[in-house]
């Protein structure tokens, strides 16, 4: 979608605003977001194209002015509601009672299971790389053209580089397609390529000289030239 | 690519009276909130986040990244092997993980300088550099790396790259996470690789920030 979160090339959001000695977590909150995420993403509650499109979806002046967990924290209450595994009133209830007692505390619970499962995955990952029957169908060195599409749902073909020009300088693997699978509409892999921009063809007179810009992106946002 | 679809009916929903930021206050509260829904429903612990999510402020860090780094300096067979299949070499060490299961080393040189931006979202070689910093990803930062790449180096970073020298910003749109091996610095002959390690900062491997040097360590 041309949503507020596709950021490349906007004018006036400001300075780079650097944290000096910033912490990994700036307060418990977001720690236990985090731990959110890995529970539920890691448990396949919903997937990480569902993740980022609920993201996108928030209301753009909430996303503008919003520290960065409470993206998180928006997109896993959406998706936990959608999905069926919490209720909204039983959130909006429980959020009421943590407001009015702000030192309550959580309900206490170990799982070392459950703790060491996501371990492992924070360890070994999860690839979203499949096998697919069909070769690339673009090569190193081809040039190619990305499609200048607008969906209205998740994409991730930035505006920035719709319907310029580039060439292919690596292939890599088959990926599961997020503009499908964020609507659970099925993996559908496609190649992945990483096609490199000259600065001129996409920012016209206002390129800087000598800047190259690289994308990744999936098979289907691309045309030959 | 799919076509066009209803669009969806959550869209920058927002009722009348809401006005953003949200507080603190409320922040806190609903995260609290979903975590004690999710903890009754037996979907999460608390050593879910006292060990799990610890690691990634204790253990899983740029030091991780400055190793792979140093060894790339010290060793040329690993580091073709890191420019050909970053994470079979991070394997080697030990190194590998959630977002950065598919890897790509760029490397610095006289004539190209590489910085990483997400431009879409926040994307970020965890095994390597641990959790990103608010600044990459935060609106300024995407929004301008990969127009003026330069002068965001020069202006936000102090970081100054000669006019001879190409940039090459990477936008980790996809699956790929990139990080950069810098140039290995004069003067560091017979340097252990610890001791190179120790020069290698997490803004180096972003492509925004420079090593320390020799002299800055003594």
């Amino acid at each position: 979608m041309n949503g507020v979160h596709d950021l490349g090339g906007m004018h006036g959001l400001g300075r780079v605003d650097v944290e000096a000695d910033e912490p990994v977590f700036h307060n418990p909150w977001e720690k236990a977001t985090f731990g959110i995420l890995l529970a539920t993403m890691g448990q396949g509650l919903y997937n990480l194209d569902e993740f980022r499109h609920g993201i996108e979806v928030m209301n753009p002046a909430n996303y503008l002015t919003s520290s960065y967990y409470e993206h998180w924290l928006e997109t896993m209450e959406k998706n936990l509601i959608e999905k069926g595994v919490i209720d909204q009133e039983a959130l909006e209830a429980k959020t009421q009672e943590f407001l009015k007692n702000p030192e309550a505390s959580v309900p206490q619970r170990e799982d070392p299971e459950l703790a060491n499962n996501l371990s492992q995955l924070v360890r070994g990952g999860a690839s979203s790389s499949r096998e697919v029957s069909a070769e690339p169908r673009f090569g190193v060195g081809d040039r190619v053209r990305t499609r200048n599409v607008h969906p209205q749902g998740h994409t991730r073909l930035p505006r920035y580089v719709r319907g310029k020009q580039g060439v292919v300088g690596r292939v890599y693997d088959a990926f599961v397609l997020p503009d499908t699978n964020a609507h659970g509409e099925g993996e559908n892999p496609e190649y992945v390529y990483c096609v490199r921009f000259d600065a001129k063809e996409v920012w016209g007179d206002s390129a800087e000289p000598r800047e190259v810009v690289h994308v990744d992106l999936w098979e289907s946002y691309l045309e030959p030239v | 690519m799919s076509g066009e679809r209803t669009t969806d009916t959550r869209q920058a929903q927002a009722p009348e009276d809401r006005t953003y930021p949200i507080s603190d206050a409320e922040v806190a509260a609903r995260a609290k909130a979903l975590q004690s829904l999710l903890t009754e429903k037996g979907l999460i612990s608390n050593d879910v986040i006292d060990k799990v999510v610890s690691a990634y402020e204790s253990d899983i860090g740029p030091m991780l990244g400055a190793k792979v780094v140093a060894r790339a300096w010290s060793d040329p067979e690993f580091k073709k092997l890191l420019l050909e299949d970053a994470n079979a070499a991070c394997e080697q060490l030990g190194i590998g993980g959630m977002q950065g299961e598919h890897m790509v080393v760029v490397e610095n040189s006289a004539q190209v300088h590489n910085t990483v931006v997400c431009t879409l979202c926040s994307c970020y070689p965890w095994p390597v550099l641990g959790l990103p910093p608010n600044w990459y990803k935060y609106p300024q930062y995407r929004s301008r790396a990969v127009m003026e790449p330069r002068k965001v180096l020069k202006e936000e970073f102090g970081l100054d790259i000669d006019e001879s020298v190409d940039i090459s910003v990477w936008d980790s749109s996809a699956e790929v996470r990139y990080f950069v091996l810098p140039e290995r610095p004069e003067g560091t002959e017979g340097m252990s690789q610890e001791e190179l390690a120790s020069l290698v900062t997490r803004d180096s491997m972003i492509g925004v920030g420079e090593l320390r040097t020799p002299e800055q360590m003594r």
